[in-house]
């Protein structure tokens, strides 16, 4: 816990949001297309993404390497490279405004002010010749009418508030001379420093250990509610979802496949991909008290995410699906909501799992 | 927990005993210690010690797999590679299936490198990218030249089905395969002599998830049909958690819980291992825990604190903490702790 006695960062909300009162999104994303021109052809890495984020709220993006949860993020900080990257269709709307109409120099004042991003490998993400405090600083003095002095003591404070020990002397170290987690703290002090309204945090913990990552995500839980961001966590640990977002969307081959509340999802997938990611991981049965027979197989997806360049016609997971028929192979399932609040694409979820099933 | 003196030894085998009343223990450790020397400087004086590994003892009998689990920095890896004489132990006994290979020279070694294997995390890495598939399984037989050409590759081929491989893939190279199918490549080359040992370090940690179930249901499928036994080094306590049968919890180059996995998850001796079955996120949000968070960092092996390394985060550390290592003893039958608390 953060110690009482420090006062609330300034552009913190006083009042937290009525629940009821359902309000405007703060982030909505709008058919978001990216694709990539390489040699072997042109991909789409993300292909007609929509979704929207409300303040205070965290959403997680879910899928296994090269379904796009990172390129759909790179394309909402407007970062993802190009060539051979381009974003060439739909609109990112932050509090109204669209930042994919935006110039590259007003996009560079909403970047870190407005929507920071965390990554997994801190180490390449700091700039090692340079102190961590001097880069919260600089951070603070590119966005916010501050003297040098102002923003240091900030940057301090921001340490603090990250629960790094003994602030004002790690402020003046380097980022090698810090350990995995402390990094991992810093640049959510960085990410955070100005108070955006939207952190994406991209496997935020996925290269620390579990105790750290323990750690991490109560930093960033605790920090939004004090701040007030919202939080787009992506992630391909289930078990990280499961404790620290309310929304899920679950992502393969480029497209959103699920989406509905954590409870529902867990309780309810309707997408056999959902399904199968679900049932093909270990769940520390023991320790939550269930009694198993101890040799229970995990159940597995055949096959593998097929290649962007050469996506199969039809619904993408048909190829890995025990229960894909011809209109499977042939039609790509539309995104409906099947139950309230709890959409899929999948032409088959209303015979497999239809109401009334489980 | 130095395991030196008879009382220990004593101990030791009555574990065994009642881990696996028939069979004797394919892997026998005994107070393994690996050091590193750390030096510094344009004369590479002598800076100091890294106690990687600080007296560590366990055993597998066929068919077994022991879980070995741990933050990064615990020794786990080096105790696999020292197992396999991959580095040299700086003290301990090593026997593989009651043989002594602790001292064994070069040649010596040879006919009991072919029983024990290793399969590597990371499999880009791990696969020289110049060498066809084929080839790299059925380098070990021409190493140990147990195979003519043909033979050769007729068992490659027998072990490319045996791992889910298509026998047409044995000329690709590995960049044409996914990391999933470089891990079955890896276990294929590790099973090609027929060990009875293979150290696991960290099989699935780079695989997806999907493909992670893939590689464990194929890990164990090899077991029951060819009783391997296997030290399966891991962090992810949920993984170890569905692949063993007994557990080692390392922290900062000991061995501080050891014990079947029923009594780890349900009932753990140790405060570390407590609190880290409880960092573990659990993928059920119908779950809600009571969690405690361990503050803190590892603490660096370079120079460890003194008594119980743990005492540093530990929430319960008493003044005997500080002072003393505590040895593991067996404080409940086949449950083994290295705690003054449960004394």
């Amino acid at each position: 816990m953060i110690g009482a006695d420090q006062s609330p960062l300034p552009g913190a909300p006083a009042t937290p949001i009525a629940a009821d009162a359902a309000p405007p999104a703060l982030l909505a994303v709008n058919g978001l297309q990216t694709i990539f021109e390489t040699r072997d052809g042109v991909f789409k890495a993300v292909d007609g993404v929509t979704f929207s984020v409300q303040p205070r709220e965290t959403l997680a993006i879910v899928g296994e390497s090269g379904c796009g949860k990172t390129v759909t993020a790179l394309s909402l900080m407007r970062l993802v490279p190009d060539p051979p990257g381009r974003i060439v269709g739909g609109s990112v709307e932050l509090n109204g405004i669209d930042l994919l109409g935006l110039s590259e120099q007003a996009m560079q004042r909403l970047r870190g002010k407005e929507i920071s991003m965390i990554f997994q490998e801190p180490m390449t993400s700091l700039n090692p010749v340079m102190t961590i405090g001097k880069q919260i600083a600089e951070a603070l003095l590119l966005h916010e009418r501050l003297s040098r002095s102002a923003a240091q003591r900030k940057a301090i404070d921001m340490l603090r508030l990250v629960r790094i020990p003994e602030p004002e002397q790690r402020a003046g170290e380097y980022p090698h001379q810090l350990s995995g987690g402390m990094r991992q703290r810093a640049m959510i002090a960085i990410a955070l420093a100005c108070n955006p309204k939207v952190l994406i945090a991209d496997e935020p913990t996925t290269a620390l250990d579990v105790t750290v990552q323990a750690q991490i995500l109560d930093i960033i839980i605790e920090l939004q509610r004090k701040l007030g961001t919202a939080v787009i966590l992506i992630t391909h640990d289930l078990g990280v979802v499961a404790e620290t977002a309310q929304r899920v969307i679950v992502m393969y081959a480029g497209r959103k496949v699920e989406e509905a509340s954590v409870d529902e999802l867990f309780a309810r997938p309707l997408h056999p991909y959902t399904r199968g990611l679900l049932a093909s991981i270990p769940r520390l049965s023991l320790m939550r008290g269930v009694v198993t027979r101890g040799d229970e197989r995990l159940v597995e997806i055949p096959g593998m995410v097929p290649a962007l360049t050469n996506l199969p016609s039809g619904c993408v997971f048909a190829p890995r699906c025990a229960f894909a028929d011809d209109r499977c192979r042939r039609q790509y399932p539309t995104y409906e909501e099947k139950q309230p609040a709890h959409w899929a694409a999948c032409w088959r979820s209303d015979a497999l799992y239809g109401a009334g099933h489980a | 927990m130095r395991f030196t003196g008879p009382a220990m030894r004593d101990r030791d085998l009555r574990h065994q005993a009642a881990a696996a009343p028939t069979t004797a223990p394919v892997l026998q450790v005994h107070d393994l210690k690996k050091h590193f020397v750390i030096r510094k400087g344009i004369l590479r004086r002598n800076f100091g010690h890294v106690l990687a590994v600080d007296g560590v003892s366990f055993s597998i009998v066929r068919g077994e797999t022991l879980g070995l689990v741990g933050e990064s920095g615990c020794g786990k890896s080096t105790v696999g590679r020292a197992v396999l004489r991959l580095i040299e132990p700086t003290a301990g006994r090593i026997e593989l299936e009651g043989h002594d290979i602790t001292r064994l020279g070069k040649s010596q070694l040879r006919p009991y490198r072919r029983q024990m294997q290793i399969i590597f995390q990371d499999p880009f890495s791990s696969l020289d990218p110049r060498m066809r598939a084929g080839d790299i399984v059925g380098e070990p037989l021409r190493v140990h030249r147990v195979a003519r050409r043909k033979e050769r590759s007729a068992r490659v081929a027998e072990l490319f089905d045996r791992v889910g491989l298509r026998r047409a893939q044995m000329s690709n190279y590995p960049h044409q395969f996914s990391g999933g199918q470089r891990q079955r490549i890896g276990i294929a080359r590790a099973l090609a002599l027929s060990p009875k040992l293979i150290v696991a370090d960290e099989p699935v940690s780079s695989l997806d998830v999907s493909i992670q179930a893939q590689v464990l249901n194929l890990m164990i499928d090899l077991q029951r049909e060819l009783g391997l036994a296997y030290l399966f080094i891991s962090h992810n306590l949920a993984v170890v958690e569905h692949i063993s049968q007994r557990i080692a919890v390392m922290y900062l180059g000991r061995i501080v819980e050891y014990t079947d996995k029923r009594s780890l998850f349900t009932s753990p001796l140790h405060p570390y291992t407590e609190l880290l079955l409880s960092a573990v996120p659990v993928p059920d949000p119908a779950v809600k825990r009571q969690k405690r968070v361990l503050q803190g960092d590892v603490p660096s092996p370079v120079n460890p604190p003194s008594g119980c390394h743990f005492h540093t985060r530990c929430p319960y550390n008493i003044e005997l903490c500080r002072m003393q290592t505590p040895a593991l003893r067996e404080v409940r039958p086949g449950h083994w702790a290295a705690c003054h608390l449960r004394n």
